[in-house]
């Protein structure tokens, strides 16, 4: 975690306000689909490659009529990307099986599921990251109290999330002190990290106190009231169906090797 | 150490989303029952706190690198293990949303991995039983250390797990433990390290924020481990009997997959083979090479005796799907420029 990682969630967090089409689809749709997409891109078999590429229609559907800026999700997709690559880079290491042979290079097993791996990586991050670029936070969260997560929990993430801000500020601006006093060092000595840590730790709990306070004098009796929009729509209906529809023809059937097919056919 | 979802398959993920959806469900009920109004406010701003703290980081002498604070252990320290399980998840839901860090098939496995071990499993019976509420002396350092390295054990341990039973990544048991476990022995003192030097601080300027940790922590019993525990293992028994029966060389299966003689299809087979059944009766224009993925799986289901041959690969199906791959990938490209160029259109013709 770094300074710029939260101005990204801050762009993540304007993005989410935005008011589009796909903004205006039920939270719970979204939700759900998205899961069920990242269910279905796992249940392939792992050396499955191009059944999968069909798949990519939807984060992108998604981010396209979101009008969210696809060079932002991309960036964060490979800031993510490391761990998968390090467990999937095994993958060619240990099965050399040849199972085809380009020229002459041979393709083994493992490099198809290596590239399996990435391909559903960009695929899963995708989809989570359109997600909450196309809800925000806050419809997000009331989505799923609708669906029925503990009303503990859900008041937990929207109480987490409008923190954020403001404790990493703080923390934010106890770094910059500290950098100024410490010669351009960057980070801190252990015996200095405990006090500091712990003074950022008594702040923010001193602020959790004082907005109890505040809370209470404004009513507040331990439950924290979201606006819920009371029933699916047209649309979010069609939107739910349609990509189940196309979610379970893709699995059924391998698109893109029957375009290829077709194409091989068309041209001779 | 959060898993991400390309490594998951989704037998496993939906189990463990079930589990931790159970914890979390407990701990709400738990956290609901003992509320003081004022822990929502606190376990929100210490939820925002555990961020903050992991952008700070301190030098590691003599190392060159840097650590900071995980924060579980902390949080079952400040909170207790049910509200600490619930700041917990919510933190990693944040950052599965946000950094995609980790996933959402995976949030399950993250939210077990790194909520469940440290509150209900290295706090209880580890930590409490070290320090023994003396937070300023030595105990505290060592319950820290050993509480912080067990946690991750055990949660470095089970992403292993997952990660095996989802057959996605080729990486043999072996290994992947010998990779992850002295890793995280590591981090896990360098938790345990931070976690302490921010407790005994908390101690020496303001005892009484360690002592008005609520009733719930001080009250925990070794139920909701073995509860919990026990709901992991009827639901990974149940997933794994289904697999039993519709993939009926299924131990055989991971057996030799773990001993890594043997590479046999991978699992998810229950969906799989089901999928594959549907798909064989539906197969339309047969001769157009639609059926190529049941033909891959069905031999190695029966047979499943010798490796896996790579399916009737004729150079004609791999070509076509090389080809329709890409133009699926460049047609799925091109449909998202067209909607984004209509849909600012719109927005400008409207405006």
């Amino acid at each position: 975690m770094g300074i710029a990682d939260w101005i990204e969630i801050g762009r993540m967090d304007e993005l989410g306000r935005m008011d589009t089409p796909v903004h205006r689809i039920d939270a719970r749709a979204k939700a759900l689909v998205t899961l069920a997409f990242i269910a279905v891109v796992m249940s392939f078999p792992r050396r499955e490659v191009s059944a999968l590429t069909p798949f990519l229609l939807y984060p992108v559907v998604l981010l396209s009529l979101g009008r969210i800026p696809a060079r932002h999700i991309l960036k964060k997709i490979l800031m993510a990307a490391p761990f998968a690559l390090v467990i999937g880079i095994f993958n060619p290491m240990m099965d050399r099986q040849p199972v085809a042979a380009i020229g002459s290079f041979v393709v083994t097993s493992g490099w198809i599921s290596f590239v399996s791996i990435l391909f559903r990586f960009v695929l899963t991050v995708g989809a989570a990251l359109a997600l909450v670029a196309c809800t925000g936070m806050n419809r997000l969260g009331a989505g799923l109290g609708q669906l029925g997560v503990p009303r503990v929990f859900v008041v937990q993430l929207l109480f987490l999330y409008r923190y954020l801000f403001v404790v990493a500020d703080e923390g934010g601006k106890m770094m910059r002190s500290v950098e100024l006093r410490s010669d351009g060092k960057r980070s801190l000595r252990f015996r200095a990290y405990g006090s500091l840590i712990g003074h950022l730790l008594l702040r923010s709990m001193d602020r959790a106190e004082r907005v109890y306070r505040a809370m209470v004098a404004r009513g507040f009796d331990g439950e924290i009231r979201v606006l819920q929009r009371s029933s699916f729509r047209w649309t979010d209906w069609n939107f739910v169906c349609g990509w189940l529809v196309f979610f379970i023809v893709a699995r059924g059937w391998n698109l893109a090797d029957g375009m290829g097919h077709c194409l091989a056919r068309i041209l001779p | 150490m959060h898993v991400a979802d390309a490594l998951i398959s989704p037998a496993v993920g939906g189990t463990l989303w079930v589990v931790s959806g159970g914890l979390i469900a407990f701990c709400a009920r738990k956290v609901k029952q003992t509320l003081q109004d004022n822990l929502v406010p606190m376990m929100g701003v210490l939820g925002a706190f555990i961020f903050a703290a992991q952008m700070i980081n301190f030098s590691i002498p003599g190392t060159g690198s840097s650590g900071h604070l995980g924060g579980g252990l902390i949080l079952t320290v400040l909170l207790g293990p049910y509200a600490a399980l619930l700041v917990i998840s919510s933190v990693l839901t944040v950052q599965a949303f946000f950094f995609a860090d980790g996933g959402l098939l995976a949030l399950g496995c993250n939210i077990f991995n790194l909520g469940f071990f440290p509150a209900f499993v290295a706090y209880p019976l580890i930590y409490r039983t070290i320090v023994k509420g003396q937070y300023g002396t030595s105990r505290a350092w060592v319950g820290a250390i050993i509480a912080a390295v067990a946690g991750l054990q055990l949660g470095a341990f089970s992403v292993v797990l997952e990660t095996k039973a989802s057959g996605i990544s080729g990486l043999p048991f072996g290994t992947f433990v010998l990779m992850m476990l002295p890793i995280h022995l590591a981090i896990g003192v360098v938790e345990g390290l931070a976690t302490a030097a921010v407790v005994s601080f908390v101690a020496k300027a303001r005892p009484e924020a360690l002592l008005t940790t609520p009733a719930s922590g001080a009250s925990v019993s070794l139920r909701p481990v073995l509860i919990g525990l026990a709901i992991a293992a009827v639901a990974i028994g149940g997933v794994a009997s289904w697999f039993a029966s519709t993939h009926p060389d299924g131990l055989e299966w991971s057996m030799a997959k773990v001993s890594g003689k043997e590479e046999l299809e991978s699992p998810g087979a229950g969906i799989h083979e089901s999928l594959a059944k549907v798909q064989a009766k539906t197969a339309f224009l047969p001769d157009y090479g639609f059926k190529s993925t049941e033909a891959e799986t069905v031999p190695s289901e029966h047979t499943a005796t010798g490796p896996e041959a790579w399916p009737t690969v004729s150079a004609g199906t791999s070509l076509s799907g090389i080809v329709g791959g890409l133009m699926t990938l460049a047609l799925a490209c091109l449909i998202g420029i067209v909607l984004k160029a209509r849909s600012i259109q719109r927005v400008h013709g409207n405006g």
